[in-house]
Order: structure tokens, then C-alpha cells, then sequence
């Protein structure tokens, strides 16, 4: 299998058969290299092209990416009124930042979020990539598409939908239903639109890739880059001493060596911001830190030193993120505590999960949503820890799937409830119990 | 369920009848509300059986369908009931008041009262939307005809079911929800559906538990389900051997035993609801109904078609985009009227309360024509605040000025202010909080939101497959007419096919 679809991508894209093209990509498969790419491709060809992202942090990557790739190219920056052009904007002459259009002459590449491209009228771009397709909702893309005539959607299918704050079922079944994603509206209407999808992730590592294909692009399935023994972790401490800091120790090795490691904590039914389950993401994240873990990849064959920045923690809720931001204090300055939700897209060597079952007494429709532990379980380039309390398996089998189907609405698969028992039997596998 | 809500139900466990979760009434009730409980016929989809209807508890009218699978009996149904409805929904267009548009010379006129149907459940909405669909498209002429009132009765109970989905409306209400918003029981969420069984909780009789009064209310013997459902055994036992027979008194006498508890039960949420002294944002709230109740009227007086069957691209994306404003709106105006609610996101850390004690009302960024006035503050709260730095938020009672979080330090929660300071170099008296002020910030906002933008209907992307078929891009005077007539025929034939 070839690893480089873009020639076939644009190929199709500039056949004249097809006004779309949808790139499906698993974790860091080098959708925003396909992006870039791509982009610099068409630009190349002389037609002026845009290029829609979902959020601002999204549209500065690409725009510091595409002024690497196209260093002749004059990149438009469309942005809000209140925006901030980070320093890594600032410092490049090919950038400019405008408030609107008129401010933007003469760039072949203009970039903005979807929202910014929605209060653009009055002109036609003969090209646009939409990246992150699948985190966009239909009524967003109804919004920006007449501004393009073609366009390539890029995006990961195994992420978290896109969400309302409403909660009725009018459009259930509509093929423009506005609270599904972009891409699902896109393909309802053009059931023959070319779909291509990037086989090789070059972020998991080869422990995580078959475990995360299996439980969530079961069809689909995708490869790692590189091969058993490519990647490791290593440690200059040794491992501390003490009864209690033995298990979180043995986690840490068993996922330096395995690649993941389920730290388990007594069964119990909890609140959200379960305190024991926040202190042990927090010593987990600092034990990695202490230890003084040097990561060796492909990348790197002569090890770099973790450091915060290279570690993340994840969980479900924003107060389950802020009670372990405050477990962690200032021995954990810099290292990024975040929900999933706004993980999606970021890439770190080592990541610390607090499950999103752990410590519950029902499986709801939020956790088990497939796409949320897709994202928490599949940032790391080296190893995921991954903290819960003793009885997931028993919570799912109690809590079998009980979503309705409704006709005309492509019934997705894997269901989160599968991917979770997926995940889980692998995980059972890797277990430390913690002291109780 | 949030943890507030959680704690409200165990406590109405342990005390035997439920635990008020709001201080104030969230919901308008209306002075002359009209009671609608619904009946259908099991095994048919939407078939109404029964209905008992009014605006005075002492006066309930029955509606009943002898043979509920005859077509014609159905629309008589539907002509009756239109009679109450429709004249009830009419009812409010005598007076008229004024009310400010966007520029002060703008006054628009609007419909001084609207109407209320008040539901005994979540069922019962679904009742008005499903006989709305089913009735409005019908004609008053050519095959099948039926009584005009029909179609109209038809768009009156879309027009109710339609707004039932905004939040925050109270044209129709379920009463079940509306208690439940006012209410934790000690039962479960599914429980909470039975009136009976909630309405046991909310006022137990003397001498019983809730948990006792909800496990009487069960009995389907003394407490006939509330609708639109009908009891299996009472199905299979009365009305079976009533509809076979033909036996109209015996039915009508039959259904009234199974409807009378239930419509009683509903004028008691009323009353109960009414008790409540209403929150401060509940009246511009009832005011957006009475908004969309004239333009409804109105649109009915021009001769407008009926509501399309489902709706297009555009207008999907539209509708949602109100919708969620209103979800906004609603969940900050609740927050704002009713400490207990704030609660719920002190509790979260998403708001917070505390007393200002450090203020620099004169700080200003920039110099020349760039200088702006941004002061800062410092509030010292003692709730766990969870909000990112760079967060926007809002204070209750200063609705016009925007408090971006800076940092949390040790001191309180450091805030720079915009706007709201008039338009000196220095802010109007009293603009700016002062130190020793408690105030309230939180990350919600029952500010103006911007109405997003949206492509015509006859520009509907290729995305979302083209302009809708068979529109006629601009119908005037005649042409509109017919091309509105053509779409009722072919949404009804398509309907009724």
C-alpha cells in the first residue's frame, strides 16, 4: 500500500468529476502535512485558494506551517477584530493579519476559522481545504460553502462530533440535519464523493496503534510508522523507595515498556472531581517527571529529555481538569491538563488519562462517546497511562447501548460502547493496583 | 444530574417529600391557562380517543371519538376540539400594547396577552404535535374535504408544539416539567413522569410520605395514566367492549372516570406553580411569546401557507441557531433570578460571588487615539473558581460591561473591565465596582448574541444539495398564492397518499 495518497487526492480533486474530496485520518497521521501540501500544490497552479480551520490556535499552526512550505507566497491571515497575532504570526513578512478581505490583496492563500469565514460574502474561491472537517457541524458548513467551488475535507473520523447546547430530534434523519458534522452532510448528499484515508500514523507508537485502530477505526484500520524497538523510554532516577510510591513506579515502567499501563484504583462509587483519582494522574505526571524519563524515537535516536511540555493529562470534565491542575501545583508547571475536547489535534510523548467511567454509577451517552476516549487514548508518541477505578468492564455490562436508530441516519460504528471494551480488555492486561 | 439537584433528591428521601430546587417560579402562569388532556388509542399511531378541554377547572368539556379508526369521527374530533382551541388562541388579539424598537422613533405593536395550553406531559406535546401535522394540511374543499376549522386547528397546535422547543417559552407547557423544574423528588427521573406519583411528592396528603403517596398514585385503578396512553387493562376490559357495542354514553361515561383525575391533577400544578412568586426575567420572556403569538397572527391574517412539513437546509440551520441562543439566555436569565440555581455553578466554578477589594478605576492601556479605559479589580471570593485566565464574563447586575479574567491569585480573582463606562476619559460615577461591593461574575450571558448569517433558501449550497426543488424564486401577489396553495396540495397528498 502506498503511503502517499496526495497525488491520488488531488488528482481527483482536479479531475472535474467531483466538487469535493474527503481525506479521512486517524491520530497523527500528517493530516496537517496533507494540508499544507496540498495546499502549496494548488496554490501553485496559480488559482487563488482559502483554507478553513475550526478554532484560531488551528488557523496559526497551519499559517506558520504554510509560510515554511511556501516561503514565496503571500498567506493572508483572516481574523476576528479582537485578535492577537501570536509572535510566531508576527514575525513572518509573508503573513499578513487582516480584519477583513479588503486588507488582504494579493494573497494567494487566505486562512480563518469557519466562524470568520462566515461573515465573508460576495466572492467565489475556485479552491478550499476545509481541515477538521468532522469537528465541524453541518449548519457551519452551510454557512461558508458558497464561497468555494471545490473543495478537499480533511478530518478524523474517530474524534469527538461536534456538539449542541439543544437537545431535540426535529432533523433526526434529514440528510441536512445541522447538528451532525459537515462531513456526514456532505457525504449524505454526494453519496459518490471519493473518500481517501491516510494508512500510516506516525505519532502512535506501534504498542498504541493496533489497539486504537481495533477499538475505533474498526474497518478502516490504520498502521504505525515505525516499528517495535524504534521508540523507547529510559530513565536516569531510580525509582523511589517508599510502600506507596511503588505502584505509581510500576506504572510508569510498565508503560515505558509495554506502552500503556492501567493504574487502578479501588472500586467506589465517586464524584466527578474524585480526589483520589485527580492525586493519582498528578503523581503519576510528576513521577514521569522525576524520573527523569529521556524518550528515544526515530526523531530523536539520541533520547530527549520528557519535560513538562512533552506531558499531558486528560480528562472528561473541566472541573475534573481544574481538581488535578490544583493536585499538581508548581511541580507540574507546564505540563498541560486539558479536557478532551481541546486535546484534539495535540501530540505528546507521554499522556496520563483519567478515564472517563472511573468512579461512575451509570455509563451515559457523553462517556461513553466513543470519539472522547478515541482522543484521550491516542495523543502520545510513547506511552499512555491511564488511571480508573476497579469495575469498568462490570459499569458496561450494565450498562449495555441503548441509543435508538432512527432511519436515514447512518448508524456509526464502532459505538463507544464497544470501543470502551475494547480498550478495556487490552488495558486489563497492563494493570497495577494501587495501595489501598 | 448535577450535584446540587443530587443532594435536593436524597434529602427528599430522608425528609418524605420533595425539596424545592428553585426559590422563584421559572415558568409564566398564565391567568386563564387552557387545560388540555389528551387521549389516544393504543395500536394506532396518533388516533385520538378522547380529549377533556377548557379554561375553567369547574367546567372541563369532553370530546370523545365513538370509533376512534373512523376517519371522518376523527376530524369531527378535530372540529370540536378546534372549536375550544382555536377560539381560546383567538382570544387574546383585543388589546394591544407598544413596545420600543432597536431606535427609540421605532415603536412596534404587539398582542398584549397570549395564550396557554397547559399539557399533563412531555406525551401530551407530542399529542399537539403529531394531530398538528396530521390536520393542517387538510382542504376544505374537493375530496376528503373537511370542516375549515381543521387545518387551522392544525396550525394552531404546530404553532403551540413549535415553540414548546424553545426554551424558556411557556405557550405550552408539560405540566410534569415545569414542576420538575421547581422540584426534586425522591424518586427517579422515569417516576417523575407520572403526575400523580410527582404531584404525591410535592404535597403528600396528610399522614402519607411521599414515597407512600407516589406508590398509591401508581395504581392505575385510582390514578389513570395521565395521557396520551390509555390504561392496557381499562383498554381491554371497558373500552374494547364499549367501542364494539357502540355504546356512546357508556363511553363517554368511561372515559370521563379516566380523564377526570388527571385534568384535576393538571389545575393543581397550575395552582401550585401559581403559589411560587415568579422570578424577575420571567415576564420578558412571556413578552418573546407574545411576540411570536402576534406574528403568528398575523401571518395566519395575510393568508400565509401553513408551516412546511420539515424543514429546509436553511431553515434548519436557522431554527437551531435561535434555538441555542435561547438555551443561552434561558440558562443565564435562571441563574440570574434564583440564587439556587447560581448555586449549581458556584458549585461548578463556573461563577462566582464575592466582595471587590482592590479597584484601579483609572487604569487605562495605550496613550493617543488608541487609549483606552480597561481597570481593573480584585474579587475575593471563597468559591472554588474553575474559569480559564482570558475568560469573559459578566456580571447580573452590570449586563452592559464585559470582566475579562486575568489571573486567580491569592488575593481574589483579578479582573480588567470593558465598556459600560460612558465615554469620558475617566469612567461615569458608579461604573466601575467599587471596593467593599459584593458582586456576582459568572461566564454566562443574557446579553444580545449576534444572529448568525445564513444563505437564502434559493442559495442553498451544493453541500447541502442545491436550492429545494419546485421553488418559485419570486412569487408575487397571485403567483405567491398558488405556488402556497400547490405546496399545501402536494404536502397534503403526499401526506394522506
Amino acid at each position: 500500500m502506498s503511503t502517499d495518497v496526495l497525488p491520488a487526492v488531488l488528482a481527483d480533486l482536479r479531475s472535474g468529476l467531483h466538487r469535493g474530496v474527503v481525506v479521512d485520518s486517524p491520530p497523527g497521521a500528517g493530516k496537517s502535512t496533507l494540508v499544507v501540501r496540498a495546499a502549496a500544490e494548488l496554490a501553485a497552479g496559480g488559482d487563488p485558494l482559502i483554507v478553513v480551520a475550526q478554532t484560531n490556535e488551528q488557523v496559526d499552526d497551519l499559517v506558520v506551517r504554510l509560510a515554511d512550505a511556501v516561503p514565496d507566497a503571500t498567506i493572508g491571515r483572516l481574523a476576528a477584530q479582537d485578535y492577537q497575532a501570536p509572535a510566531r504570526i508576527r514575525d513572518r513578512p509573508a503573513v499578513r493579519v487582516g480584519r477583513k478581505l479588503a486588507e488582504l490583496p494579493g494573497c494567494g492563500i487566505v486562512i480563518g476559522t469557519a466562524a470568520k469565514w462566515a461573515t465573508v460574502g460576495d466572492r467565489v474561491w475556485p479552491w478550499a481545504i476545509v481541515d477538521e472537517a468532522y469537528q465541524m457541524r453541518s449548519d457551519m458548513l452551510l454557512r461558508i460553502a458558497n464561497l468555494f467551488d471545490r473543495a478537499l475535507f480533511v478530518g478524523d473520523p474517530g474524534q469527538l462530533d461536534p456538539f449542541s447546547t439543544v437537545d431535540i430530534d426535529r432533523w433526526t434523519g434529514l440528510t441536512w440535519d445541522p447538528m451532525q458534522s459537515a462531513v456526514a452532510v456532505l457525504l449524505s448528499h454526494h453519496p459518490t464523493m471519493p473518500v481517501h484515508r491516510l494508512p500510516v500514523s506516525w505519532r502512535l507508537p506501534p504498542t498504541a496503534a493496533p489497539v486504537v485502530a481495533r477499538a475505533f477505526y474498526p474497518f478502516a484500520g490504520f498502521e504505525a510508522g515505525t516499528v517495535a524497538g524504534q521508540r523507547h523510554l529510559e530513565f536516569t532516577a531510580r525509582a523511589s523507595g517508599t510502600a506507596s510510591a511503588g505502584p505509581l513506579d510500576a506504572t510508569v515502567d510498565l508503560a515505558a515498556d509495554r506502552g500503556w499501563a492501567l493504574y487502578e484504583l479501588p472500586a467506589r462509587h465517586a464524584v466527578r472531581t474524585d480526589g483520589q483519582a485527580a492525586a493519582a494522574c498528578a503523581e503519576l505526571a510528576l513521577r514521569v517527571l522525576e524520573r527523569g524519563t529521556v524518550a528515544y524515537s526515530e526523531r530523536d535516536p539520541a533520547g530527549v529529555p520528557v519535560t513538562a511540555d512533552r506531558i499531558a493529562i486528560g480528562a472528561a470534565h473541566r472541573d475534573q481538569v481544574a481538581a488535578i491542575r490544583s493536585v499538581l501545583g508548581t511541580a507540574g508547571d507546564g505540563i498541560t491538563v486539558d479536557t478532551a475536547n481541546r486535546l484534539q489535534g495535540r501530540e505528546y510523548d507521554v499522556t496520563v488519562v483519567l478515564h472517563p467511567l472511573s468512579g461512575r454509577r451509570d455509563a451515559s451517552a457523553f462517556h461513553l462517546e466513543s470519539g472522547r476516549l478515541c482522543v484521550l487514548a491516542s495523543r502520545h508518541r510513547h506511552a499512555c497511562l491511564v488511571v480508573a477505578r476497579a469495575g469498568i468492564p462490570e459499569l458496561l455490562d450494565a450498562h449495555p447501548s441503548t441509543e435508538p436508530v432512527h432511519l436515514n441516519v447512518p448508524v456509526k460504528f464502532p459505538d463507544g460502547w464497544e470501543a470502551h471494551q475494547a480498550t478495556m480488555s487490552h488495558l486489563e492486561r497492563l494493570r497495577i493496583r494501587a495501595v489501598s | 444530574m448535577s450535584t446540587l439537584t443530587s443532594l435536593a433528591r436524597a434529602e427528599a428521601v430522608r425528609a418524605g417529600r420533595a425539596q424545592p430546587i428553585a426559590t422563584v417560579r421559572h415558568v409564566h402562569v398564565h391567568d386563564r391557562p387552557l387545560v388540555l388532556v389528551p387521549l389516544t388509542l393504543a395500536g394506532e399511531a396518533n388516533a385520538p380517543l378522547a380529549a377533556m378541554v377548557g379554561d375553567d377547572p369547574d367546567k372541563p368539556r369532553l370530546l370523545v371519538v365513538a370509533q376512534p379508526r373512523n376517519r371522518d369521527q376523527r376530524f369531527a374530533f378535530a372540529t370540536a376540539l378546534a372549536g375550544v382551541i382555536v377560539s381560546y388562541a383567538d382570544g387574546f388579539t383585543a388589546r394591544v400594547e407598544a413596545v420600543a424598537g432597536d431606535r427609540a422613533r421605532d415603536i412596534r405593536v404587539r398582542f398584549a396577552d397570549a395564550p396557554q395550553i397547559v399539557v399533563p406531559n412531555p406525551g401530551g406535546v407530542d399529542f399537539a404535535r403529531l394531530f398538528g401535522r396530521s390536520t393542517r394540511f387538510r382542504r376544505s374543499y374537493g375530496d376528503y374535504a373537511v370542516d375549515p376549522a381543521v387545518p387551522m386547528l392544525g396550525r394552531w397546535l404546530t404553532f403551540f408544539a413549535e415553540r414548546a422547543e424553545y426554551p424558556g417559552s411557556c405557550l405550552l407547557l408539560a405540566a410534569t416539567e415545569a414542576l420538575a423544574l421547581h422540584w426534586a423528588t425522591g424518586q427517579s427521573l422515569v417516576e417523575d413522569q407520572n403526575l400523580a406519583a410527582l404531584l404525591g411528592w410535592i404535597d403528600p396528603p396528610v399522614g402519607l410520605t411521599g414515597a407512600q403517596a407516589a406508590v398509591l398514585a401508581e395504581d392505575a385503578g385510582t390514578w389513570p395514566p395521565a395521557g396520551p396512553t390509555t390504561d392496557p387493562t381499562f383498554d381491554s376490559t371497558v373500552l374494547a367492549p364499549l367501542i364494539q357495542a357502540g355504546d356512546v354514553p357508556g363511553l363517554e361515561k368511561a372515559l370521563t372516570a379516566q380523564l377526570e383525575p388527571t385534568w384535576g391533577l393538571v389545575w393543581r400544578a397550575v395552582d401550585r406553580l401559581r403559589a411560587l412568586p415568579a422570578g424577575p426575567r420571567v415576564a420578558g420572556r412571556w413578552d418573546a411569546d407574545k411576540e411570536a403569538y402576534t406574528a403568528h397572527v398575523q401571518h395566519l391574517r395575510d393568508g400565509g401557507p401553513p408551516q412546511p412539513r420539515r424543514d429546509s437546509a436553511t431553515a434548519a440551520a436557522q431554527r437551531l441557531n435561535r434555538l441555542e441562543r435561547a438555551q443561552a439566555s434561558y440558562a443565564a436569565q435562571r441563574a440570574f433570578d434564583d440564587p439556587l440555581v447560581l448555586a449549581e455553578y458556584r458549585l461548578a466554578g463556573e461563577a462566582f460571588v464575592g466582595t471587590v477589594t482592590a479597584a484601579e478605576p483609572e487604569r487605562v492601556e495605550g496613550a493617543g487615539r488608541s487609549r483606552k479605559l480597561r481597570p481593573h479589580i480584585v474579587v475575593s471570593t471563597a468559591d472554588p473558581v474553575r474559569l480559564a485566565p482570558g475568560t469573559a464574563l459578566v456580571a447580573p447586575t452590570r449586563s452592559g460591561q464585559k470582566a475579562t479574567l486575568i489571573a486567580i491569585t491569592g488575593d481574589g480573582v483579578l479582573l480588567e473591565l470593558s465598556g459600560g463606562m460612558g465615554r469620558a476619559a475617566t469612567p461615569a460615577p458608579g461604573t466601575v465596582p467599587e471596593v467593599g461591593e459584593r458582586i456576582c461574575y459568572s461566564s454566562l450571558t443574557d446579553g444580545y448574541q449576534p444572529v448568525a448569517d445564513f444563505p437564502r433558501r434559493e442559495d442553498t449550497p451544493w453541500t447541502h444539495g442545491g436550492p429545494p426543488a419546485g421553488y418559485d424564486p419570486a412569487p408575487v401577489g397571485d403567483a405567491a398564492d398558488a405556488a402556497a396553495t400547490d405546496t399545501v396540495a402536494a404536502d397534503a397528498a403526499e401526506e394522506w397518499s
